[in-house]
């Protein structure tokens, strides 16, 4: 890698793992999505780096402007109540067990970096991962799975009016008196 | 070009990988947690597109990607629907507070 190519590189990670950081330890959720936001980007920068304009483009209609839109719309809707407030319960084992998968992850990843080959790129041919080629793979080997992912995308926007339309009945209060006799209300 | 390494893109996808996993097993906001998945699902993305730039014969790496990135619209779709539906139940959106199914 040239020298521009691995500081692209390094900028585009250090924003990545910055983003990720933030999403995870956002207190205020409007915060987290924006670092979401942040980092969808940087990922797709790197797609460009890998050279796979299609799914960079592709990364950014979908995540930045359908899946990030979709969380900030569903966080302003929540309000008040979707910060969560400071949570001092079991903060130790949690803050414990959040430590010891990062260092047992960090490990894993220096011991495999340790033990394997480098990966190579190979030289490519001119268009590879371009929208052409991309079409071309999508149309021809792929188009029984992509035919079958329009169905699961109406699958999902169907249940997800029929879960979001608000007719459920509040089988709370009835929990709450007599546990047990609540499950077999449906909405 | 030809001499690219390409274990940086592993190494920074199992990175964004561990945050993303440390954030759902963590965090007790559903909101966050869903944000957490995403951040892992955008981790395996960046190492399949890393292995199909090491492997360039077929598109399988990045057809994969476009799958992932489809499943994971459908997903945040339904999770959220979910979210708002708990909301509706419980006033909260705390994953200590979903004990629906519990009794």
């Amino acid at each position: 890698m040239n020298v521009i190519g691995s500081l692209y590189f390094y900028v585009c990670a250090a924003v990545a793992i910055a983003g990720a950081i933030a999403t995870v330890t956002a207190r205020n959720p409007i915060r987290g999505a924006v670092s979401l936001l942040v980092m969808v980007v940087s990922i797709a920068g790197l797609f460009l780096a890998l050279s796979a304009e299609f799914l960079a483009a592709i990364q950014l209609i979908v995540y930045a402007g359908a899946i990030v839109v979709l969380f900030l719309f569903v966080i302003m809707i929540l309000g008040e109540s979707s910060s969560s407030v400071h949570d001092k319960k079991r903060i130790v084992s949690r803050t414990l067990a959040a430590a010891l998968l990062g260092a047992v992850s960090l490990g894993a990843i220096v011991l495999v970096v340790g033990v394997s080959t480098p990966l190579q790129a190979p030289r490519i041919r001119a268009g590879f991962g371009g929208i052409d080629a991309i079409g071309r793979a999508l149309f021809s080997d792929w188009v029984v799975p992509f035919e079958l992912s329009s169905a699961l995308l109406m699958v999902a926007v169907l249940g997800a009016v029929a879960i979001a339309k608000g007719d459920i009945k509040r089988p709370l209060e009835s929990a709450a008196t007599t546990p047990g006799s609540a499950s077999e209300e449906q909405p | 070009m030809s001499t690219m390494n390409l274990d940086h893109f592993v190494v920074l996808s199992a990175i964004l990988f561990t945050i993303g996993s440390i954030g759902f097993l963590v965090r007790r906001n559903v909101i966050v947690t869903l944000m957490s998945i995403e951040i892992m699902l955008n981790a395996v993305n960046l190492a399949l597109v890393a292995f199909n730039r090491a492997h360039p014969a077929n598109y399988s790496g990045q057809i994969f990607t476009f799958f992932v990135i489809a499943a994971e619209a459908a997903e945040v779709a339904i999770g959220l629907a979910i979210v708002l539906a708990m909301f509706r139940l419980h006033r909260t959106i705390r994953t200590d507070d979903a004990t629906l199914l519990k009794n």
